[in-house]
């Protein structure tokens, strides 16, 4: 009689409902822990509004705007700037989401996710969700403030505006974790962020009509519409006033594409910069 | 012809490189269903870099790895779902409540919130940490932070345990209290275990024993196999012996 080694008795694979629970369930996780951070909360919020209620106010007289799509009349420069500045904060939320996932790496948090048996393009794909979706409540907090401020959009462009911001905060999201993942280090992903941030929100349409930038630097110009952060306040501001921005979404849409492949493929187990550096490990 | 058991785990030919240095140097040994296997080795010698190919963290450069048969490699969502693991590191979440650790591990494992909360009930009760449910685990100690640790390996019911130093930095009585309850889960509900450590007075009589050095497997068997590979009284003799043979061989010219 003769003895064969069998594979254990099968198992399933996972149901959709059991990707939809584990979705949840880093959503839900990634929500408590930006309850826990109120600061980050408030930080979130200050920022934006100071642009707009002090830099805005100084600068209306400084920097006019003629009528530019979506536009339909003369604008007030706080209204101009609105968009730039709901996509400061999915900015700065996608870079903290990133930096968290920095942190859990360095405190080993990130390793409970990464051992999952769910697929690793679904876990990261969820976390960048759960990113994204922290990232809502407060750019709709602060068109809320901002519409007491007598800075209204039409309306619908309330609701239109919201899948706008799903794929331009699923893209600053992705940049985000593309960059977590080649980081080492918390202190070398904070520096990188200040490498990224401003220069992305400054050179880009957030603050000032490229026909302006033209007019100074012809050369910025080019790379301000090379800057994937331009076409996404581009496709905030058209989203805001019930319009679509073909050329903003495809580029924003293309970008989010891109960045996620490249976060996926970094975070890979066989391909990624964390095997290569011996990551996330602890002892040999 | 009978169908045996697949080992729960076993290793085949497993190198592992960082860079130019080799951490693991064709590593093999298997481990049968529901036994206590103990890793033992120095800092250093591999056991982490094991642990992590094992979790599919890397990616396995040269080998296979199966676990009840299932490929690491090339099945990892299948063999992932029978392993529950504890990290030499500590990867709870210190801002959120011990349940709100447990649901979110069993989550990630497919597990409905009311099914994990009954199942964290369970598991919290059998480590006797329900009263600190609801606790952040900020708020616990170096031990009892491993219990959780341990509940939450336990929440999706793994047919294999590994474990890589989980008794570090903790007192004696936490040690021999975590230490014992994983001995019963071995003993009570057959779930096979692969606990590696560097002390060398975790190893039981009855273990089944792999001793890792510097990426290879100098033996691995029985404690009296181990004794008498060494031709020593005792496991801890045979061990020094063991590990300080194979320096000196590897510094011969």
């Amino acid at each position: 009689m003769t003895a064969e080694l069998a594979v254990s008795p099968k198992v399933t694979g996972f149901l959709p409902v059991q990707y939809a629970i584990c979705l949840k369930g880093i959503v839900w996780r990634e929500g408590l822990r930006f309850l826990h951070q109120r600061e980050r909360f408030v930080a979130a919020l200050v920022r934006p509004l100071v642009w707009l209620f002090i830099f805005a106010a100084g600068f209306r007289q400084v920097l006019g705007v003629s009528i530019i799509p979506p536009y339909e009349t003369y604008i007030l420069y706080e209204v101009y700037i609105t968009p730039g500045l709901m996509l400061l904060i999915q900015l700065f939320n996608g870079m903290q989401s990133s930096l968290s996932m920095v942190y859990d790496r360095e405190m080993g948090n990130m390793r409970t996710l990464l051992v999952s048996p769910m697929p690793r393009w679904f876990l990261l794909s969820s976390k960048l969700i759960a990113g994204m979706a922290v990232s809502l409540p407060q750019v709709y907090t602060f068109l809320a403030i901002a519409w007491f401020w007598e800075i209204e959009a039409p309306p619908l462009g309330y609701i239109a505006v919201l899948p706008a911001l799903v794929l331009s905060g699923l893209m600053l999201g992705a940049l985000g974790m593309l960059m977590s993942s080649v980081s080492k280090q918390l202190e070398n992903f904070a520096g990188a962020m200040n490498f990224v941030i401003f220069p992305m929100f400054f050179a880009s349409s957030a603050l000032y009509p490229l026909w302006r930038v033209r007019e100074g630097s012809p050369l910025l110009y080019y790379v301000c519409q090379l800057n994937p952060f331009t076409h996404a306040v581009e496709l905030v501001r058209f989203a805001l006033y019930c319009q679509i921005n073909w050329i903003s979404l495809a580029v924003v849409g293309g970008c989010t594409a891109l960045f996620m492949v490249g976060a996926i493929l970094a975070y890979d187990p066989s391909r990624g910069f964390l095997a290569r550096r011996g990551e996330p490990g602890g002892g040999t | 012809m009978t169908t045996a058991e697949p080992p729960a785990v076993a290793i085949e030919g497993v190198s592992h490189c960082y860079g130019k240095r080799q951490a693991l140097n064709d590593v093999t040994f298997s481990i049968t269903p529901s036994a206590f296997a103990v890793l033992l080795g120095l800092n250093g010698a591999g056991k982490s870099t094991l642990f992590s190919l094992i979790m599919r963290l890397y990616a396995i450069q040269r080998g296979h790895i199966r676990i009840f048969g299932r490929d690491v490699g090339h099945a990892s969502s299948e063999a992932l779902r029978m392993v529950g693991v504890v990290f030499q590191q500590r990867t709870l979440d210190l801002d959120l409540s011990v349940i709100q650790n447990l649901t979110y591990h069993a989550a990630l494992h497919g597990i409905g919130k009311q099914d994990a909360c009954a199942r964290a009930a369970d598991v919290l009760a059998r480590i006797a940490m329900s009263e600190r449910a609801n606790d952040k685990v900020r708020n616990l100690s170096g031990g009892q932070m491993r219990r959780v640790e341990i509940a939450r390996a336990l929440l999706h019911r793994p047919r294999l345990l590994v474990l890589d130093e989980p008794t570090v930095g903790l007192d004696i009585k936490s040690r021999a209290d975590i230490l014992g309850y994983v001995r019963r889960l071995v003993a009570k509900d057959g779930v096979s275990v692969l606990w590696a450590t560097h002390l060398i007075d975790e190893v039981s009589d009855d273990d089944d024993v792999i001793v890792l050095h510097q990426g290879r497997v100098l033996v691995h068997g029985s404690v009296s196999r181990i004794r008498n590979a060494a031709d020593a009284q005792d496991i801890r003799t045979a061990f020094t012996r063991l590990t300080q043979g194979a320096d000196a061989a590897s510094e011969a010219p």
